[in-house]
């Protein structure tokens, strides 16, 4: 339990005192919010779609949660090569805990990112269906984030260096986001497209999102928490395998 | 009743002696302990592969409580792949290990809290504070809380960081990390601490600085100190025992007098030219170094 919290912490304080990281990486979403939510808005209310403002407001929610979720796990590589992780891992505890505390950290921050781009799309005129169910959808954002940390960390595990970071970015990172539903309805997609969106588990996320704060949605909410429950599930356990395999 | 009927030799026994009596069991196990207690870092035959290349070749050694132990070695020897395998980070490929009784392989949690190591790069968290980084520390030993400040505090004092303990690590000089980090070492009372190239690119002032404190907490709190330099003078200055160690086997080892003694050099660096025929130099280490690294990315072999 220690183990857990002293790990968890760790990760809040390294994302408290990095205020630059924090206003930096919500620089990205309101771009998008602003530049596509305003710019594609005429469009999608000419296709009888309503508001496209209202509609992007989750998915980019999702995009900021994704993104500091995943970076928060690839950090691992950074503890690895300036050598914080040497520290932990000589320490009497069941690396599972590490693993966990890590995990939960780096979820916790993402969380906090994805409330952040939540207020800001409000400041800009985003409101949600019902105020009560912002509460719900901010446990269903930390599951996203757990989600997409353990897979963040299981990645890292098998990396040596910042070598294969780009690579992840370009290859993972950006087609989950992009196949995700964050920025186009899931209805009525090309066939391919289709599958792609349905095996990615952030378009569950997005679309668990959209429910509960726009009340529209593709899945419905049981399927979505179904399936980011078990992905998490298995990320986690994976990810604490390989990171159980690391050797220094 | 028990009896040896094995003769000795050269000895004319009149009688059969019994070894078993009333008072003897408990003396059986009394040398047993004494056995144990009398190395708490056993090494026996001890092999470490990455893919071809064999970075330490069958080396069988043991430290006594203690004990100031230094591994002696050019870069690339097998030094640091030794530490690693003592301190559970990687797995040997044959070979036993006991360190303060226990089994790296098969508990390394058990050995994990006998020992405290100092890396041979730094280790700790630069976000953090020096506080911090030891509380981070004594929480993951799970240390009690009143404990856990009273040793960081008088730690902190010890390495004379207790005024800076509120800065970021970032801020910190080379050397205020190197104390910083043996602090933390130390700080859950380990039996054995472990110091991979301690002084490496510290200056000559930080390095005795950093010494005085190693001998005086080995001499009040009797801890075992094991360290590999590839400074002659270092070895010959602090240790009470040397291993010399290069290509991945131990050459000689013994106290600097007696290595001195064996080759009839008065210099330990002359006593090093005469075991292994040449100085140490980095550049051959490097060398193997090179090796060490492609063997490494192609063998696959460092992943368990």
């Amino acid at each position: 339990m220690k183990t857990i919290y002293i790990m968890w912490l760790r990760e809040l304080k390294r994302y408290f005192r990095s205020r630059s990281r924090m206003i930096g990486s919500l620089g990205q979403p309101l771009l998008f919010l602003l530049a596509l939510g305003y710019g594609l808005g005429s469009v999608f209310r000419a296709a009888g779609e309503g508001s496209y403002f209202r509609f992007l407001g989750p998915g980019i929610i999702g995009m900021s949660i994704i993104f500091t979720a995943i970076f928060s796990g690839i950090q691992l590589i950074w503890d690895r090569q300036f050598g914080f992780l040497k520290e932990t891992l000589v320490a009497p505890v069941d690396r599972f805990y590490i693993m966990l505390g890590r995990t939960l950290g780096g979820a916790t921050v993402a969380t906090l990112q994805g409330i952040l781009v939540f207020f800001m799309a409000v400041i800009f005129g985003f409101r949600p269906e019902h105020w009560v169910l912002v509460p719900v959808a901010i446990l269903f954002m930390l599951l996203v984030a757990l989600l997409f940390t353990a897979l963040g960390t299981g990645i890292a595990s098998m990396l040596e260096d910042m070598q294969g970071f780009q690579l992840i970015m370009n290859f993972l990172v950006m087609p989950l986001f992009f196949l995700s539903g964050a920025l186009f309805p899931l209805s009525g997609l090309p066939p391919v497209l289709s599958a792609l969106t349905l095996v990615d588990p952030l378009s569950y996320g997005i679309d668990s999102f959209r429910a509960l704060l726009i009340g529209t949605s593709y899945f419905g909410i049981a399927l979505d928490l179904g399936v980011l429950v078990v992905v998490t599930l298995v990320f986690l356990v994976a990810g604490t395998y390989l990171f159980s395999r690391i050797e220094i | 009743m028990i009896t040896i009927s094995r003769p000795l030799p050269g000895r004319r026994r009149l009688s059969p002696v019994p070894v078993v009596d009333a008072a003897r069991p408990r003396g059986i196990i009394v040398k047993l302990l004494k056995y144990y207690m009398s190395s708490i870092i056993e090494v026996k035959d001890l092999v470490k592969q990455f893919g071809e290349f064999t970075a330490v070749d069958r080396i069988s050694f043991s430290v006594a409580p203690g004990e100031i132990f230094a591994f002696l070695g050019p870069n690339g020897a097998g030094k640091s792949t030794t530490i690693k395998m003592l301190t559970t980070l990687l797995r040997p490929t044959q070979g036993s290990i006991r360190l303060g009784g226990a089994d790296p392989v098969t508990d390394p949690e058990a050995v994990r809290r006998s020992f405290g190591i100092v890396f041979q790069d730094p280790s700790l968290d630069d976000e953090l504070t020096a506080e911090e980084n030891m509380e981070f520390h004594g929480m993951l030993y799970n240390m009690p809380r009143e404990l856990r400040r009273e040793r960081i505090e008088k730690l902190l004092n010890f390495v004379e960081l207790w005024d800076r303990r509120k800065s970021l690590v970032k801020e910190f000089s080379g050397g205020m990390k190197r104390r910083l980090e043996i602090a933390r070492g130390l700080l859950h009372h380990p039996k054995v601490i472990f110091l991979d190239e301690p002084t490496l690119g510290l200056d000559p002032q930080t390095r005795n600085h950093m010494w005085s404190y190693l001998q005086e907490l080995n001499r009040t709190e009797g801890i075992t100190v094991f360290f590999t330099t590839h400074y002659m003078e270092e070895a010959d200055r602090v240790a009470g025992r040397i291993a010399i160690i290069d290509h991945g086997k131990i050459i000689a080892s013994g106290s600097p007098d007696d290595l001195k003694r064996q080759t009839g050099k008065a210099s330990l660096e002359d006593a090093f030219l005469e075991f292994t025929g040449h100085v140490i130099r980095e550049e051959e280490a490097n060398a193997t170094d090179r090796l060490r690294q492609r063997a490494k990315m192609w063998g696959g072999g460092n992943r368990r």
